[in-house]
């Protein structure tokens, strides 16, 4: 294997000892620079390091997130961590093993053939000899490059990989243990924001004196001090409760300039049209010439929509001896540090950025900019550990949200009513405006006096999957696919990573014109699915979702009572999952079973991606059936769960989700691929039980009676 | 002014507003943060305690209405080394993603297991209808506190 064929974290961190460390309580640490967020990835990694290592789970420990100790691995996203992070890792681990093996055998003066690992121990012909990985520890020169020659287990001979192992965190969790929210450092200052409404926004006033009125009113004791960067703002108090009324008076009592007003209408994905736009064609262009014989087309739309994290965005900071330490829930420590340096004046090496654990984000939430906030702070009270706690309604308020999508399907039919010529046409601001990305900054710098420099939007490219394009590709076979793409320069709020990113609209899109498509020929859903889909691995998740959900004894449409199915291979290039749901309707939608089969290669954990899986499925529901981000004339307006509903207890579906045995074949993201299709496949049983599609998510009472008087 | 009351079968006395909640005073003045924030209004079910034996929002919840009553919070059900029957029932089933929402969740299901040990999936639905899980493992939840139920009754530990 030469270099060019290592996994991107390998080549960006080629030295062994940034992966491996052998500790002397007879542990290995092992250093990821993904970071866990509820999805079980430091499970997984552990999984993966014991297996190469011949090792016991319970002798790994996970590093997780350190800029000191760890590698840089960029940001935790898009279900590759298990790919490339869990690749890196079994390089690493197959690679120091047989060095390892190579001292003791010279120790022992025998052939590396003679020596087999088994719980560390190394043995001779099966004959303990008192070598082990921590006797020879010493002698490994781990400050050398990986070189990745080093030869893996077969998957065949798996004892840890591809079976359950229970979430490493998951215990201390439900005992209480800490999130980052939950770690009080000695003497530590609590502190909150005034947020600057706007970029542009100037503070013109600030009442100091009703806000400290304020915050004395309860009687709560504890000074406060009132910490201003120019439009930036913090209320500090060694009592949290002091902080926190603070912060709850200050906006009555601050006057902004150069405020932007919005309009209700800039909620709605339909705005996007017409917007100024940086326009892109992919695909088969140009165009034919010919004019289509048999063009249908088809517009579905998807609104703003939250991340939602139970836990508002928090972050620990101490600036000491010119030195800033910080610790946060973002996706990547080592971004968060390179972020933070030219906003702070400070070299990057003189920043430390360590993971604790937070919420759930599902993608760039505030979890990044409130770790600015607290270093703005920890700057001014130097030897202090600063406490920053978003409110509820700043992370509602303030948090990137994921972007509306407007997608158009111009699909030109052969004469069997099969798809010739398809082109998709994709309304939609950024993806990612993750800072240090280009286009986007952590939220403060654009308080502070110098702001950053206004740069134009833009998506990922499609290399990396794409944004508002992630997932316009059907897998179906059409002979010329081409895509517009109108990236939208100026949304009316900051928009970046959610969970899937375009895919979740564009699998809607495909999918419903799909199922429109076999009712012009009047052809069942799958059968004419099966009729465009060659794939092998594609078509068997069809089949046996199909199966499993009894789609034979489907009923008749229009009674109320639906199914719907739909698949993708998310990212056109992970995971496969094919959906299968049940939803009566009556004045709401009601989703009453969903099945999955889904084939993500080597699983490395079944039960974690399962319930991974699951996760997407109940997340796709709550965005489809009643998720959007309202807005006002100040800004987002849906800034508390009453104003923002999710999915409840009683409105989650019965789940039944499996993995078709992928074990021969390589790892595929798996942690996104549901969402996509479960939006879809409710978007079909609802056509399914009403006889009429509806466009436009969420599919709310208003659009169903709406649909229900138009037939 | 002194307030006195149980917590977790220990008794506590703090000086602290009769308004201070009992969230900011169990995690500041109790050091007991396993009691989350969640939205500070009685919305998302992050920070439910038991006060007497009932479920209660201690994000709302004005710590002069506990004088002289017993709190329970998730720190007095069991630790990672001996675990309630609730706590390794949601080990069991792996009931949980990132975990925040899980305090609440399990103090909820406490509340009902202790007055209905033999809860219909729909008792438990309603149960914890108050509480939000982004992650989606509500499945898994229903799951474990059903098996909860079923080792409670069978005499597992409480």
């Amino acid at each position: 294997m030469n270099a060019r064929s290592l996994p991107a974290s390998l080549v960006d961190n080629p030295r062994l000892d940034r992966w491996i460390h052998f500790q002397p309580d007879r542990t290995v640490r092992i250093a990821t620079g993904k970071v866990e967020m509820g999805q079980g990835v430091v499970t997984a990694i552990g999984q993966i390091a014991a297996e190469e290592l011949d090792l016991p789970i319970d002798r790994v420990v996970v590093l997780s997130g350190d800029t000191t100790n760890g590698p840089d691995e960029l940001y935790t996203t898009s279900s590759l961590s298990v790919e490339v992070s869990g690749g890196s890792v079994r390089l690493v681990c197959a690679e120091v093993r047989a060095k390892a093996l190579e001292r003791a055998a010279l120790r022992l003066n025998c052939s590396r053939d003679d020596l087999s690992v088994v719980d560390g121990q190394f043995l001779q012909n099966g004959a303990a000899t008192g070598q082990d990985y921590w006797t020879v520890a010493s002698e490994i020169d781990l400050t050398q490059a990986v070189t990745g020659t080093a030869p893996v287990k077969p998957a065949s001979s798996y004892r840890v990989v591809g079976h359950s192992v229970p979430r490493l965190d998951l215990p201390a969790k439900l005992s209480g243990a800490a999130f980052v929210h939950d770690v009080l450092p000695k003497d530590v200052l609590h502190a909150r924001t005034l947020r600057q409404p706007n970029r542009g926004a100037t503070l013109a006033s600030l009442d100091e004196a009703a806000i400290r009125r304020a915050a004395a009113r309860h009687h709560l004791g504890g000074e406060l001090q009132i910490i201003r960067e120019a439009n930036f703002v913090a209320f500090v108090s060694p009592v949290e409760s002091v902080a926190q009324a603070a912060a709850a008076a200050a906006p009555a009592h601050a006057r902004w300039d150069n405020v932007r007003r919005l309009e209700p209408a800039h909620q709605e994905a339909a705005w996007l049209k017409g917007q100024p736009s940086d326009d892109r064609r992919i695909g088969a262009w140009p165009a034919p010439a010919t004019p289509p014989k048999r063009l249908v087309q088809m517009t579905v739309s998807r609104p703003y929509i939250a991340h939602a994290s139970m836990s508002p965005s928090c972050a620990l900071a101490e600036f000491r001896d010119g030195h800033l330490t910080v610790r946060s829930h973002g996706q990547g420590m080592h971004p968060l540090r390179k972020n933070l340096a030219p906003v702070l004046g400070l070299p990057v090496e003189a920043i430390t950025a360590q993971h604790l654990h937070g919420a759930g984000c599902y993608g760039h939430n505030g979890a990044d900019d409130a770790a600015l906030d607290a270093a703005l702070v920890a700057m001014r009270i130097p030897g202090r550990w600063i406490r920053l706690q978003w409110r509820r309604e700043e992370e509602f308020g303030f948090e990137p949200v994921g972007p509306a999508m407007l997608v158009t399907l111009h699909v030109d039919l052969d004469e069997r009513g099969r798809p010739a010529d398809w082109t998709t046409e994709i309304w939609s601001p950024t993806h990612v405006q993750r800072p240090g990305s280009g286009s986007g900054y952590l939220l403060a710098s654009e308080a502070l006096a110098n702001p950053p420099s206004d740069v134009a939007p833009f998506d990922p490219p499609e290399e990396r999957g794409g944004g508002g394009t992630r997932n316009a590709v059907p897998l179906y076979d059409v002979p010329a696919h081409r895509i517009l793409h109108h990236l939208v320069m100026r949304p009316p709020v900051r928009t970046s990573a959610l969970r899937g990113l375009g895919a979740l609209p564009n699998v809607f899109a495909i999918e419903s014109l799909i199922d429109d498509l076999a009712a012009r020929v009047a052809e069942d859903p799958v059968a004419y699915r099966l009729s465009i889909l060659s794939e092998p691995r594609a078509r068997r998740l069809v089949e046996l979702v199909a199966e499993r959900a009894g789609w034979a004894s489907r009923g008749p449409s229009g009674t109320g009572k639906g199914l719907g199915l739909a698949f993708a291979r998310y990212k056109n290039r992970a995971a496969y999952a094919a959906v299968v749901a049940a939803v009566t309707v009556q004045e709401t939608v009601k989703v009453d079973r969903v099945w999955c089969v889904a084939d993500a290669g080597l699983v490395v954990n079944p039960d974690g991606a399962r319930n991974q899986l699951e996760g997407g499925i109940v997340q796709a529901v709550s965005w489809t059936l009643k998720e959007q981000v309202k807005l006002d004339a100040e800004g987002i307006a849906s800034r508390d769960w009453e104003s923002y509903p999710i999915l409840r207890f009683s409105e989650v579906p019965e789940m039944q989700v499996e993995f078709v045995d992928g074990a021969g074949n390589p790892t595929l993201g798996g942690g996104e691929c549901t969402v996509g299709p479960t939006a879809a496949a409710i978007g079909n049983a609802v056509n399914h039980a009403l006889g009429v599609r509806i466009h436009d998510m969420p599919l709310t009472r208003e659009r169903i009676m709406a649909a229900l008087l138009k037939t | 002014m002194s307030i006195a009351f149980t917590v977790n079968g220990e008794a506590k006395r703090v000086e602290v507003p009769e308004t201070a909640t009992l969230l900011d005073v169990l995690r500041n003045h109790l050091g007991l943060m396993g009691t989350r924030y969640g939205c500070g209004l009685e919305q998302c079910g992050s920070c439910m305690v038991l006060v007497d034996g009932q479920p209660a929002h201690a994000c709302t919840r004005e710590v002069g209405t506990v004088a002289d009553r017993k709190v329970t919070t998730i720190e007095g059900l069991g630790t990672p080394a001996r675990p309630h029957a609730l706590q390794q029932a949601f080990l069991d089933e792996q009931a949980g993603q990132c975990g925040y929402c899980l305090s609440g969740i399990v103090m909820s299901a406490k509340a009902l297991l202790d007055r209905n040990p033999t809860p219909s999936r729909g008792d438990i639905v309603a149960a914890l209808d108050k509480h939000l899980c982004r992650c989606g493992a509500h499945q898994r939840i229903l799951r474990a506190v059903e098996r909860a139920a079923a080792t409670l009754r069978n005499g597992g530990r409480a």
